[in-house]
């Protein structure tokens, strides 16, 4: 089979009665990787958030689908066992739960009663995961993100992301806060994931992670929607010539979602 | 209903269970007396918790022996979860309702000179030691109605001694199984740590599924002598259908350590009092307690440290999780006396509810009659953080999976104190039967 079609269409979405997003369109399928890039304040976590659904989004107009299966009528758990996935910019620290306890949990709540992950396979596949992100194998046996520092977190949503294999995923600022080796096995973590079956949204609002993960579409979001689409040399010229060229030609002052153009 | 305030035995009853019992003549003066006061005292008033509707006076006393279990290999199937047939303890004691069902001691402990045994043996066989211990120093007779009616009618317990200088690593085990509610509860526990020895302890209550109404009204004193260092771990499971009141008390001497690890996972109302006195310089308390509340049962529990030493030091941990409509109230005291320089007293209860209609309070109190000392309390009553859930089902897990990760996360620091792997796993599963 090839890969799975997330379709967004119009979409809308307002947090407490303020509309963030304005009518987002994207399509991300199997074996594409995209970048949504845009200053702070855009909607980029927004969108994030409403494809997985938060409670503190709501959808007020427009639609999103998996394989034409309607997302937004799903529970956040359902819509993680159709297959999609989000490594969050903010990961919640879970008290007294060993990552590798979780791990092995939201595992098997994928793969459903009766056919839960043999432990001994479960250990094996983790620890190839962890050394192939070069994390302490300590990790496993700590609270999950707690006390972590902010590059142990990311590095562990990657973990999280290579353990649970989603059919789509969506990365919001994975690169905040990493230096530049952690960068690199960040990166290489996510390119490991590249496969027909695989469709992948990096948010960032650096072009430095595309330096090592090359997207094949580039969408840049101002005011709530995607203002512009490229391929990958759209990236280049934002990091060389920053957000100004771009706001002048389709004439935005204010690229936050507070304005209209 | 009314409460009975006429007490269903009599002089006659106790002077005959005692003789029965062949105990030494104190005995069964010190019961007589208590039955005595037991008929002046006043009730226990817990903070908080409104008991007195509850039934703590209506039960039946009969003696009831329970069956010997022959073999650790032909386990009646209740306790079969309790052990883990590849390790069982080498020092363990079952009893079954009012009666041992079986026992051993490692011949290198007898040789040291431990005495591990039910408390009838030990009063016929130790008589002077236990008199040295029951109710004088810990808990008295005549602390209210329920500890007076706990001395007169006794009808169970253990009785542990570690002589001077003998550490052991290997845990005691004592399952108390409550089989038949036909005869209440009346157990009594008392743990020595002689001098410079050390000791670890675990026990369990259970009991069988019944509908009739019954009363448990235990009492638990530990003993850690000079330079003495007792662990001791406990799940409570008892059922819905026993009201219970328990205390368990410490006392510590010089430099001398008690630490607790308690799953106090009863079924039923329960009313349960857990205090050290931390009377050496240099001694040292950890009060670590887990709960789970469920259905309407009412809980409320005291931790209390008590320091009179020197540079002694305390510490409460409690966490409590609250579904349906439970009510948990925890009560946490640490109590600093004139002249105990240098003490720490430190206290942490936090509840979490599952439930709108669960009800719960954390009541913290710090009483310093001392200056140069140190303090701090922290307490919560809070619910589940619904980005802790967004998270967590954002992985596939659902609700219900991520609910109880949240709970078992929440309750670890206290669960994993639990000084036995086995019993740290049985209450990790007693957790997950309440919980969902
Ligand atoms: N939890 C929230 N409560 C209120 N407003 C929010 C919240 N999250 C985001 N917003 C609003 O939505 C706008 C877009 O936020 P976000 O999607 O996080 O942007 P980005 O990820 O592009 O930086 C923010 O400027 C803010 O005004
Ligand atoms: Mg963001």
């Amino acid at each position: 089979m090839a890969g799975s079609v997330l379709e967004i269409k119009n979409l809308h979405v307002s947090i407490e009665d303020k509309e963030i997003l304005k009518g987002v369109d994207l399509t991300i399928k199997g074996g594409e990787f995209h970048a949504i890039m845009g200053p702070n304040g855009t909607g980029k976590s927004t969108l994030a958030s409403a494809i997985m659904g938060h409670p503190k989004y709501e959808v007020t107009e427009g639609s999103i689908t998996l394989n034409g299966e309607d997302v937004l009528e799903m529970e956040v758990d359902e819509r993680a066992r159709a297959g999609l996935f989000l490594a969050m910019q903010y990961p919640s620290e879970i008290s007294g739960v060993t990552t590798s306890d979780f791990l092995r949990s939201a595992i098997n709540a994928r793969r459903g009663e009766g056919n839960e992950i043999p432990l001994m396979k479960f250990i094996k596949e983790l620890d190839k995961d962890l050394d192939y992100l070069e994390i302490d194998k300590s990790m496993a046996t700590r609270y999950l993100n707690e006390g972590f520092s902010g590059g142990e977190k990311k590095r562990n949503e990657i973990l999280q992301l290579m353990q649970l294999k989603p059919d789509i995923a969506i990365l919001d600022e994975i690169d905040s806060g990493l230096d530049i080796d952690a960068l690199k096995v960040v990166s290489k973590g996510i390119n490991k994931m590249r496969s027909e079956e695989f469709g992948c949204l990096i948010i960032t609002h650096y072009q430095r992670l595309l330096n090592y993960i090359t997207p094949d579409f580039v969408h840049v979001m101002m005011q709530g929607r995607i203002v512009k689409s490229g391929g990958p040399e759209l990236a280049k010229r934002l990091e060389a010539e920053g957000y100004e060229w771009l706001k002048e030609e389709l004439g935005i002052k204010d690229e936050t979602v507070e304005q209209n153009a | 209903m009314t409460v009975e305030t006429k007490l269903p035995y009599d002089k006659q009853y106790i002077e005959s269970f005692s003789s029965d019992r062949k105990e030494p003549e104190w005995m069964k003066e010190l019961r007589l007396h208590a039955l005595e006061k037991a008929d002046q005292l006043e009730m226990p008033k817990p903070d908080k918790t409104n008991i007195t509707r509850w039934n703590f006076t209506k039960f039946r006393h009969d003696y009831i022996p329970g069956e010997k279990i022959a073999s650790m290999n032909e386990l009646p199937e209740l306790l079969q979860e309790y052990f883990d047939q590849d390790n069982i303890p080498e020092n363990l004691l079952i009893q079954r309702n009012q009666s041992v069902a079986y026992s051993t001691l490692s011949e290198e402990l007898k040789e040291k000179g431990v005495i591990f045994t039910d408390i009838f043996t030990a009063l016929e066989q130790h008589g002077d030691l236990v008199k040295k211990y029951f109710m004088t120093d810990a808990v008295s007779v005549d602390q209210n109605r329920l500890t007076a009616l706990h001395a007169a009618l006794v009808n169970s317990g253990a009785f542990i001694y570690v002589p001077k200088n003998v550490e052991i690593e290997v845990p005691l085990q004592i399952v108390f199984w409550h089989e038949d509610p036909s005869a209440a509860l009346f157990n009594h526990v008392i743990v020595v740590a002689d001098e410079n020895s050390k000791l670890t302890v675990v026990e369990n209550y259970l009991s069988s599924a019944s509908e009739e109404e019954t009363v448990a009204n235990i009492v638990e004193e530990v003993f850690a002598h000079d330079n003495a260092k007792i662990s001791f771990g406990a799940v409570d499971h008892l059922s819905s259908k026993t009201t219970t009141y328990l205390n368990r008390r410490g006392v510590a001497y010089e430099n001398a350590t008690i630490d607790w690890a308690l799953g106090q996972m009863n079924d039923g109302n329960t009313v349960s009092e857990n205090i050290t006195h931390l009377i050496g310089n240099g001694s040292s308390s950890n009060a670590n307690a887990v709960t789970v509340g469920r259905g309407k049962q009412i809980q409320n529990f005291t931790a209390n440290i008590v320091q009179h030493g020197k540079g002694s030091d305390g510490f409460i941990l409690q966490r409590g999780v609250m579904l349906e409509g439970a009510t948990t109230i925890f009560n946490a005291i640490g109590k600093i006396e004139h002249g105990a320089i240098k003490a720490n007293s430190e206290q942490e209860s936090r509840l979490l509810m599952l439930s709108p209609n669960a009800r719960g309070d954390a009541n913290p109190i710090l009483l310093i009659e001392e200056n140069d000392v140190t303090a701090g309390h922290a307490a919560s009553v809070g619910r589940v953080d619904p980005i802790q859930m967004y998270y967590l089902m954002s992985r596939g897990l659902p609700k219900d999976d991520a609910e109880r990760l949240v709970i078992h996360g929440f309750l670890a620091p206290v669960v994993t104190q639990l000084p036995i792997e086995s019993v740290k796993k049985q209450l990790t599963q007693v957790i997950e039967r309440k919980v969902y």
